[in-house]
């Protein structure tokens, strides 16, 4: 199995990643700073999507519950600047150790099940924590908080301005990006990948897949708690909205649609969606009839989401 | 020290109604080839599934190295050295075929709670993978997906990924089954290659592999072991004749 693109595909990427490395000045240039707004925000879903990716595409684990980690990310942020604590690191640290408690406990449960089971069980983790947010009053409830001030870092970390906020959540993104590359060549992402595909068998080679699998989910779920972090910061205000259920599924429609099990499909995928959602919303109030539709279309006929064609396109190059 | 290597104790298996194996006596002596023989449906997968740990036993107990292995996992009784191929070929098919044995060795060596250095330039576990895939005559079609070979390619896949996790008791649960004679010729010549130095648990239809592997060898009726003995004495042994060897053996 490849799982680094390599030619054509690979050649896209960088200039991708390169591309937006000199975004803020391009958009400067051409004096758009939404777009600066838009691609951070992206992005952010982007950093999500990937590790979303990691439990769905690699470890086959189907979580229709990720956006509670967006949230939880958010309220980390939100909750201590309610009561004046900006600190950046107790914002990192808080997000970290309450987004990894978090998915260690449910993960644990959820992952005694499998399948369809395992999709409603972590419906059900986020939805519990959606309604939690909804009821707590002193939070602002339904109604959501406002986060006057971003999280404060040493001055060469601050991220106060709209461009070093978004250099904040490139780091992040390429840090990521790099983090799971590493972990799928490594001996643990050989044990999620090959728990994926046939569990049975990985615990007849002695492997005890379960602690594997938790650990995989614990790492994931951090990941996308840094990522609501971000989120937290870039809205500034924050509702238990940003983690129902929609945003969960909008997470795997960007993972899907990009492509699954692959290192830069999320980020595709990410793309695609941030473009439609923009346009589409635009000319039509159904644009999420339509993500449906394509959604359906993708898993009828296509094969490895954008990524797939990306590399269909290698295969043609190597053998021309 | 005259321990045997695995031993069973009057093993019960229900499946409801059914009784799959029925105070099942068994032992494995250091380096013998242990055949089981037995019409279908007699309990033999059972008895496999139950020895590496997939099927829990409703009674009975489990010995190994000693060692009352009755409550471990598959995964720990697989890590304490007992090795299981499947009758139904069971891999990692989107995988290549040193993929699959490089997990098998992987699993074998500690734990993987290892995060970055890349398996691919892990040159150690690659030639370990590589020796099982030369041992089964796979090593010429390592890169190939496991999806995309031969079945009777992807039985010895079987077999070399149980020997690339270094078991002291390979499990081997009919090896040969749905092979061609040619395969079944090669597949009896690895596993004489093995004879002598590792134990086997041999599950095999193939009478002709059986007489010609096994030291000794056991008979499975309806759950229940009617007769053990050296290859030879079985043979010649009427009541097995009747039971199960049928006309062209007698
Ligand atoms: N999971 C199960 N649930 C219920 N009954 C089962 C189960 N597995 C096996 N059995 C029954 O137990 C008996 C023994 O089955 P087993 O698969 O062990 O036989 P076998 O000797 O391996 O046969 P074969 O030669 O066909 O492989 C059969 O009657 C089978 O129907
Ligand atoms: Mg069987």
């Amino acid at each position: 199995m490849r799982i680094l693109p390599k030619t054509v595909s690979a050649g896209v990427y960088t200039g991708f990643l390169a591309l937006l490395a000199i975004a803020p000045w391009i958009f400067s240039v051409i004096d758009e700073p939404f777009y600066l707004d838009l691609l951070s925000r992206g992005l952010i879903l982007a950093i999500a999507a990937l590790s979303l990716n990691l439990i769905l595409g690699y470890g086959g684990m189907v979580s229709l519950g990720h956006a509670a980690y967006l949230g939880i990310g958010a309220y980390c942020v939100g909750i201590p600047a309610y009561y004046d604590f900006y600190n950046g690191w107790l914002h990192l640290g808080l997000t970290v150790l309450v987004s990894g408690l978090f998915a260690l406990v449910t993960g644990a449960i959820c992952l005694r099940t499998k399948g369809v089971y395992f999709i409603m069980i972590t419906l059900a983790f986020s939805q519990m924590v959606y309604f939690t947010f909804v009821s707590l009053e002193e939070y602002g409830g339904d109604d959501g908080l406002v986060i006057y001030l971003r999280s404060e870092f040493p001055t060469w970390l601050s991220m106060e301005s709209p461009v070093a906020l978004y250099y904040w959540i490139f780091t992040v993104l390429l840090i990521t990006l790099f983090f799971i590359h590493r972990l799928v060549h490594a001996r643990f992402g050989r044990v999620i990948v090959g728990s994926r595909f046939n569990e049975d068998r990985m615990q007849s080679l002695g492997y005890s897949t379960y602690r594997y699998r938790l650990t995989c989910y614990v790492i994931s779920g951090v990941i996308c708690g840094i990522a609501g972090m971000l989120l937290g910061n870039f809205t500034s205000f924050i509702s238990p909205e940003m983690m129902g259920w929609t945003r969960s599924g909008e997470l795997i429609f960007m993972v899907v649609i990009g492509g699954a099990g692959t290192l830069f499909g999320p980020l595709v995928g990410t793309a695609a969606f941030v473009f439609l959602e923009e346009f589409l919303s635009y000319i039509t109030i159904y644009w999420h009839l339509i993500f449906g539709l394509m959604l359906i279309a993708l898993v009828l006929f296509g094969k490895g989401g954008i990524h797939g064609w990306l590399s269909a396109f290698d295969r043609k190059e190597k053998r021309g | 020290m005259n321990q045997p290597l695995l031993e069973v104790t009057d093993l019960n298996k229900n499946f409801g109604g059914i009784i799959a194996t029925n105070r099942l006596y068994l032992s494995v002596e250091q380096g013998q080839v242990h055949a089981v023989i037995g019409p279908n449906g007699a309990g033999k997968t059972t008895l496999i599934s139950q020895l590496s740990g997939q099927l829990k036993p409703t009674s009975g107990r489990i010995d190994f190295e000693g060692r009352n292995i009755t409550g471990f996992s598959t995964a720990r009784r697989a890590r304490a050295g007992l090795a299981r191929s499947f009758q139904i070929t069971s891999v990692i098919m989107p995988m290549t075929l040193l993929e699959n044995v490089m997990l098998a060795v992987q699993g074998s060596d500690g734990h993987s709670f290892r995060f970055w250095s890349s398996v691919q330039r892990d040159s150690a576990m690659i030639d370990a993978a590589m020796k099982s895939l030369v041992e089964v005559g796979l090593d010429d079609r390592a890169d190939r997906i496991a999806a995309q070979v031969s079945h009777g390619e992807r039985r010895q896949l079987e077999v070399a990924m149980a020997l690339a996790m270094g078991p002291k008791l390979l499990l081997l649960d009919e090896p040969m089954a749905g092979m061609g004679s040619e395969e079944t010729a090669r597949m009896v010549e690895i596993l004489s290659g093995l004879k002598g130095d590792k134990a086997i648990l041999l599950i095999e239809h193939d009478m002709d592999a059986v007489f010609s592997l096994a030291d000794s060898l056991s008979v499975l009726v309806n759950g229940h072991i009617i007769a053990t003995d050296t290859v030879e004495k079985i043979r010649n042994n009427s009541d097995v004749q009747r039971a199960y060897l049928g006309e062209e053996h007698a």
